[in-house]
């Protein structure tokens, strides 16, 4: 099966026009790339702010405040005054810093989360590029965050902040393979890496969902959902930041819109998890029609459809922050190696051995016919 | 090729640490996450109490005992309280001495929320702790309402207390007391205390065996913590401990060794029940009516002669050693507190710990630092 790839979507959808018009070719062609990742890098910004604002409201309810609810209706642009605020104080570096990786590690930590967004299928055809490895290039980028993660903790030459950084390369390098074997049980179903058609394979009703394709696959979401909160530092795992030991671990020199973009990275993230096993293992935005040759309402109505199953996960993330204390580095490490890595080889080799005995069909999901 | 030396990393822990409340330092000696050892640095919030208590009239001294431990006032007025009361032989009305205890035991259990919800805080919880909060402002409300102040209450006076009971304050402090004992507390446990990575996080941490304890002459909690059953409130009674029925709760090493940080925790929170027992039993046993305070002489001045008085206040033993020379003031003043003990013992029993456990130990604890300080 052919790529997909929105760019080059757009390119054919208004080269015609856009070649009548004058327009040269290399500046419609740059022009077909940029709007995907713009649109791409608004989205997570958009939904990091929106989730901002959910943490504040659900974190106010839980513990009986009233949250944000001074700018706009309810609060509800309390993140764009938020980020105003962030953009416009003063940009410290410390003189004893490393001035180059300082500046660079934000960016970093930010592109790992955009360039996961790019394989995640959003509903329909709206999708950046469906490529072939997509599952692969998801867990291949997440882990630049620990790149930028250590070089932030190195290069504020301080020692909290570099206890930071060691903490979260052990805690993401480890919590990398659960989650990847996690995501294998739903490969070895499809047998490809590409998410739209993991997402095509599934159906709109939950028993076509992989999550009750078999109970390997059951267990596999759960070590996937808890694997994935610790690769990108939420409590119960948020060790790199851990306010309350490392003061705030590998971003404690970083202030304004430098810490701000390590914020929306984190919140980003969130939200691209959410979507992955949303994607991966509730079906994403299917809803049992072809994404690309149905109309555009139908289209909408499955981006509905994949946010209907991406928003209740990411606040189920954000309940669990707040209401969880943190476990200690090693007994989250303990956790990793004795219990989920097992755990999920086993799940790996049940669900190989459970697609041989029912020759690939699940307990209600059928193999597709050849 | 340099050769590369590997030795141990000295952290700054403090002193405006998020974990060391108030104004505490830590100079750690770490093995990456591994402690070697930490070593407290107290001193930060030295005010010179005992010299300025030379330099003010005994009754005058009252508003001073209030900054010893600013989350439980009421327990160190008392205390200078008693120790003045018993060189200058004061009598004190029984009204007087109801009030004290409730005024005291609303104090233990504002101080036991912030205790706990700190620990609880420096553990990443934040939402239990909000919750202690909410019940420390009803807390608040009523000290406001009795004595007029929310932090520093000033409220035990040589000789009785400041005012008599605000109307309507036994009704909302036997509220206060049922919604603890009956919500509260239950909730609470349902929500943190029995929480598996709680649990893992304080049992078998920071242990303090009964010899230790007893050693470093720990006090209150810290050493029921160990498995001591030793609260003065019981074994030295005095104002009215005697009339009320408690019970003393005992580390037993619920979750783990006795005498670990899951065990202090513990403590604290059944503590919390304890002192709403005797709330509930002082509020049934006040005389309808009655002078609230002895009349003392217009200069007011005790006899030559030493007292040395102590009470069992949120953080343990709280002593107050007073000389007089038959004058006016003081002629010296001595303040023996439980946080000054307690933070002996950390540098003992933080060797071979991580760096989170440090934090969980110093919150068990449970210590304040202008107490140690003074």
């Amino acid at each position: 099966m052919e790529q997909y790839s929105a760019a080059e979507k757009i390119y054919e959808l208004f080269s015609e026009k856009a070649l009548a018009l004058g327009i040269p070719e290399p500046v419609l062609v740059i022009a077909a790339y940029a709007i995907p990742c713009l649109v791409v890098i608004n989205l997570i910004q958009g939904a990091a702010g929106m989730l901002t604002y959910a943490e504040r409201k659900i974190s106010a309810d839980i513990q009986n405040r009233i949250g944000a609810n001074r700018v706009g209706p309810f609060g509800l642009i309390q993140f764009l005054a938020d980020g105003v605020k962030l953009f416009l104080k003063e940009d410290i570096i410390p003189d004893a810093a490393d001035r180059k990786l300082f500046k660079l590690a934000p960016y970093i930590v930010l592109s790992s989360t955009v360039l996961a967004a790019i394989v995640v299928p959003f509903g329909g055809s709206f999708i950046v590029a469906d490529l072939n490895i997509g599952l692969i290039f998801i867990i291949v980028v997440s882990s630049l965050l620990v790149v930028g993660f250590l070089m932030s903790g190195w290069a504020s030459n301080n020692k909290w902040a570099l206890l930071g950084g060691i903490r979260s390369a052990a805690q993401i390098i480890s919590y990398e393979i659960p989650t990847a074997l996690s995501l294998l049980c739903i490969v070895l179903i499809t047998g490809t890496f590409s998410l739209q058609e993991t997402v095509m394979s599934q159906g709109l009703w939950p028993w076509q969902w992989f999550i009750f394709h078999n109970p390997f696959s059951f267990v596999a979401f759960f070590i996937f959902f808890v694997s994935a909160l610790a690769e990108m530092n939420r409590t119960p795992f948020d060790f790199p930041e851990a306010e309350s030991e490392l003061v705030s671990g590998y971003n404690v020199e970083y202030s304004g819109m430098r810490f701000s973009i390590f914020f929306i990275a984190e919140y980003g993230s969130i939200f691209i998890i959410s979507g992955l096993a949303a994607a991966v293992f509730l079906g994403g935005g299917n809803i049992g029609l072809d994404p690309y040759e149905s109309p555009l309402h139908m289209q909408l109505l499955m981006v509905g459809v994949f946010f209907a199953k991406t928003v209740p996960l990411c606040l189920v993330i954000i309940w669990v922050r707040w209401s969880m204390p943190r476990l200690r580095i090693d007994q989250m490490l303990t956790m990793c190696w004795k219990y989920f890595i097992p755990i999920a080889f086993a799940c790996l080799v049940a669900t190989a051995i459970w697609l041989l005995v029912f020759n690939g069909n699940g307990i209600f999901w059928r193999m597709p016919a050849p | 090729m340099a050769k590369y030396s590997s030795k141990e990393m000295v952290l700054n822990m403090g002193p405006h640490h998020p974990s060391t409340h108030g104004v505490l330092r830590f100079i750690l000696q770490t093995d990456g996450e591994m402690m070697v050892k930490a070593t407290p640095d107290v001193g930060f919030l030295h005010r010179g109490l005992e010299k300025i208590a030379e330099k003010v009239p005994w009754q005058s001294f009252m508003p001073y005992t209030d900054r010893i431990d600013y989350l439980a006032s009421v327990n160190c007025n008392l205390g200078y309280a008693l120790a003045v009361e018993r060189l200058a032989g004061v009598e004190v009305p029984e009204r007087a001495e109801y009030l004290r205890v409730i005024a005291a035991e609303l104090g233990r259990l504002g101080s036991h929320f912030i205790g706990f919800g700190a620990l609880l805080l420096d553990l990443g919880a934040v939402t239990p702790f909000v919750h202690a909060l909410r019940e420390r402002e009803t807390f608040n409300d009523l000290m406001e309402m009795l004595t007029g102040a929310r932090l520093t209450h000033n409220y035990v006076r040589i000789g009785g207390v400041s005012h008599d009971l605000p109307e309507g304050f036994l009704d909302k402090c036997r509220e206060f007391v049922d919604h603890l004992e009956h919500e509260f507390i239950p909730e609470f446990n349902d929500l943190i205390s029995f929480n598996s990575i709680l649990i893992n996080r304080l049992a078998n941490v920071g242990v303090i065996t009964e010899e230790t304890a007893r050693e470093f002459t720990l006090v209150g909690a810290n050493l029921r913590g160990a498995g001591v059953p030793f609260d003065l409130r019981k074994d030295e009674p005095y104002s009215i401990y005697d009339r009320f029925e408690f019970d003393v709760p005992v580390g037993r090493g619920k979750f783990g060794q006795r005498g670990d940080c899951y065990d202090r925790y513990w403590v604290r929170v059944e503590e919390v029940t304890e002192s709403c027992r005797i709330i509930r039993q002082a509020i049934d046993g006040l005389p309808g009516s009655g002078e609230t305070r002895t009349r003392l002489p217009k200069v007011f001045k005790v006899p030559e002669g030493e007292a040395y008085v102590r009470t069992e206040s949120p953080r343990g033993e709280l002593g107050f050693y007073i000389i007089s020379d038959g004058g006016k003031m003081p002629y010296r003043l001595k303040i023996r507190t439980g946080s000054f003990s307690s933070i002996t013992i950390i540098e003992h029993i933080s060797q071979g710990v991580m760096v989170a456990d440090l934090v969980a130990i110093i919150g068990s604890l449970d210590v304040v630092a202008p107490e140690i300080d003074r």
